[in-house]
């Protein structure tokens, strides 16, 4: 019991917990199931977002642009959509990876190739991208009654009861928890977050593995794309914007540090939840949806604090093994 | 032997050579500026005109303003992404004491002490509590966004005094507006603050190693604590001349300027990883983004194409000296 309570995902999870608890309590309605699945299922973009977040963060490295590269994968694949509805699906999200992909390692290429901070490589593609999806669709939206009915339908499908868009986040879900958990590229992306110089004597390619990191981000921002359209049904320039922050919000959320080599598949996918349950219940118990950011920010802030102090008490205890040992 | 040795001459700061000055970051940003503004006058006919002009300076005082204190505190090793969200919040209260009948001075005063306040905010959760700043300033992006977004929803505050107007779109002398006196005066101040004080040593010395500052006495929290309420006090005299010059409040007012603020800090040579950095820079690097979004705006480019050029232009300058070193084979 006291080793489960040392994990940070125990206390977010008992946090959701009290958060459902206290929404039921004014809508009673809330804890259903079937609610519950319906909130996984508005929240599943932003999980998939988070944990393509997360790799990047555990590197000590941040993505900015991911947003911005939804918003131009999305348009693409909304515009190749309308223009030859006969594309089938699954092609059109194999193009959504692929240019996600080359779009995340314009950023991995300037990180590793050219040693530029993360930081500024991807405030500049964030500005890029964006002005990208304007110059490609010439200002123009790509609306609902353009978009082939598979296009829309798909994520609808519903699959043992539950919709596609939910079965691919899970499915996301266990690919991230299998390259976190059971792959040398995982343990060498905690690593490198760990102490970079140790890790190249350690005989990892630090610049190489940032430089995968950023595809890996920018193919979760690729499908994200899709799936964004595909669910709010418009392609716009406008879609998605700012939300690179409630991405890393997520992450923060989660437990997962901004100086990089802590976190987990599991905090990044609580993290994503705590904000969908946040903003799925504002209206049912009657707040106005302007409060939502707010509190938003309230939480990330509280949970920064929070783990800050877990972080150093960690740090404590990994000594005292290593000293024992 | 038995000779004592001359006392020796110990500079304050190195010479240096010419040609360091002519590769310089600061010559570089220049020849840029000068490029920008002959291609401008070549693409435009209306671009050699003192008003146009005036009216270019328009676009980046008020972002050059909140730069300035950004410059400082990314120097020292921090960051505030909150800054566009406080501008937010300031005009917010401001537009509140509109409602209550408050008068211009009023007005003011409100917009720069909530700015202080918030950015006093921001520097106690970082230096209090230990907190890295990038996510403390998302948090209260977040908060102060969200405190403007409840109290006005899809309103706006309108009605403000007509002597209000005078901070955003009055002239002290035939084209010389307000807005920008208070750049080149605040340019000067912060100019001397970090280059010829013992205060300016200090945030750089905080930036390059901040264990090495504290230990040689340098209080290291207090003087983040600081820049924290300089870069909240700039945002909120920021918002006060924003909400001059619009005439109106909303909460989505300066929506994404702590981007562009930051690209203006980091096009001016300030490295994002602390240390290093100079006003001269961050003030050409205003005038560059200035100079690229209203010449192409004369050209009737839209304001999401030009972003393209700026983020080019933030990644192309960045590259350039590391590209041109590795080419001379240097390190």
């Amino acid at each position: 019991m006291k080793n489960l309570l040392r994990y940070r995902e125990i206390w977010l999870l008992a946090a959701i917990a009290v958060l459902i608890g206290l929404i039921s309590m004014r809508f009673p309605g809330f804890a259903d199931p079937a609610n519950l699945r319906q909130v996984f299922n508005d929240t599943s973009i932003l999980m998939i977002l988070a944990l393509g977040q997360m790799v990047v963060i555990l590197t000590r490295s941040i993505d900015l642009s991911m947003a911005s590269n939804l918003c131009f994968t999305g348009m693409v694949v909304a515009m190749l959509n309308a223009a030859y509805p006969a594309i089938p699906i699954p092609l059109l999200i194999v193009v959504a990876l692929l240019v996600g992909l080359v779009l995340g390692a314009i950023n991995g290429f300037l990180v590793w190739r050219l040693n530029i901070p993360s930081i500024v490589v991807t405030l500049g593609t964030l500005t890029i991208y964006r002005g990208a999806t304007f110059v490609i669709s010439g200002g123009a939206w790509v609306n609902a009654d353009q978009m082939s009915p598979a296009f829309i339908g798909l994520q609808r499908a519903a699959f043992l009861g539950i919709p596609v868009l939910s079965w691919i986040a899970l499915l996301v879900i266990a690919l991230f928890f299998l390259l976190m958990t059971r792959t040398a590229l995982g343990r060498s992306i905690y690593a490198i977050g760990v102490n970079p110089t140790a890790s190249v004597y350690a005989g990892i390619d630090v610049g190489r593995t940032k430089f995968i990191v950023f595809c890996i981000s920018g193919m979760i921002g690729g499908l994200a794309g899709y799936l964004w359209i595909s669910r709010y049904v418009i392609a716009s320039v406008e879609v998605a914007n700012g939300y690179e922050l409630n991405i890393i919000a997520a992450c923060v959320i989660g437990g997962i540090s901004i100086a990089g080599g802590i976190g987990s598949v599991g905090g990044a996918v609580l993290g994503a939840l705590f904000l969908g349950i946040i903003s799925n219940a504002l209206p049912v118990i009657n707040i106005s949806p302007f409060w939502q950011m707010a509190i938003s920010g309230s939480a990330i802030i509280l949970a920064v604090v929070l783990n800050a102090r877990g972080e150093r008490r960690q740090g404590r205890i990994i000594l005292k093994k290593a000293e024992a040992a | 032997m038995t000779d004592t040795p001359a006392p020796r001459h110990i500079p304050d700061r190195l010479d240096k050579p010419l040609s360091s000055a002519i590769f310089s970051w600061e010559a570089l940003l220049v020849v840029v500026a000068v490029a920008i503004f002959a291609v401008n006058s070549f693409a435009s006919p209306y671009f050699l005109d003192p008003w146009s002009l005036s009216d270019l300076t328009f676009n980046f005082t008020e972002k050059a303003l909140i730069a300035f204190a950004m410059a400082l505190l990314i120097i020292s090793g921090e960051i505030d992404l909150s800054v566009a969200a406080i501008i937010a919040l300031a005009s917010t209260m401001m537009g509140m004491a509109v409602q209550a009948g408050a008068g211009t001075p009023v007005l003011v005063a409100i917009g720069i002490l909530v700015g202080l306040g918030c950015g006093a905010f921001n520097g106690l959760l970082v230096t209090r509590l230990g907190l890295p700043s990038i996510v403390v300033t998302i948090g209260t992006m977040s908060l102060f966004r969200g405190i403007a977004f409840i109290i006005l929803g899809d309103q706006a505050y309108k009605g403000y005094p007509a002597s209000f107007a005078f901070f955003g779109q009055g002239y002290v002398w035939w084209v010389v507006s307000f807005e920008l006196v208070l750049f080149l005066v605040a340019a000067i101040i912060y100019w001397f603050v970090l280059h010829r004080t013992s205060f300016g040593r200090r945030v750089f010395a905080i930036g390059n190693n901040p264990i090495a500052a504290q230990f040689s006495g340098v209080r290291v929290d207090r003087i983040k604590f600081i820049l924290f309420c300089l870069t909240g006090l700039m945002s909120g005299i920021a918002s006060v001349l924003i909400t001059s010059r619009l005439g109106s409040t909303r909460p989505s007012i300066a929506q994404g300027y702590e981007l562009e603020a930051i690209t203006m800090v980091v096009l001016g040579g300030v490295s994002i990883l602390g240390g290093a950095g100079s006003i001269l820079g961050v003030v050409l690097a205003a005038f560059i983004m200035g100079l690229v979004t209203f010449g192409l705006g004369l050209l009737n480019v839209p304001g999401i194409v030009m972003s393209i050029f700026i983020g080019l232009l933030l990644i192309i300058v960045i590259a350039l000296p590391i590209l041109w070193r590795r080419l001379r084979g240097g390190r």
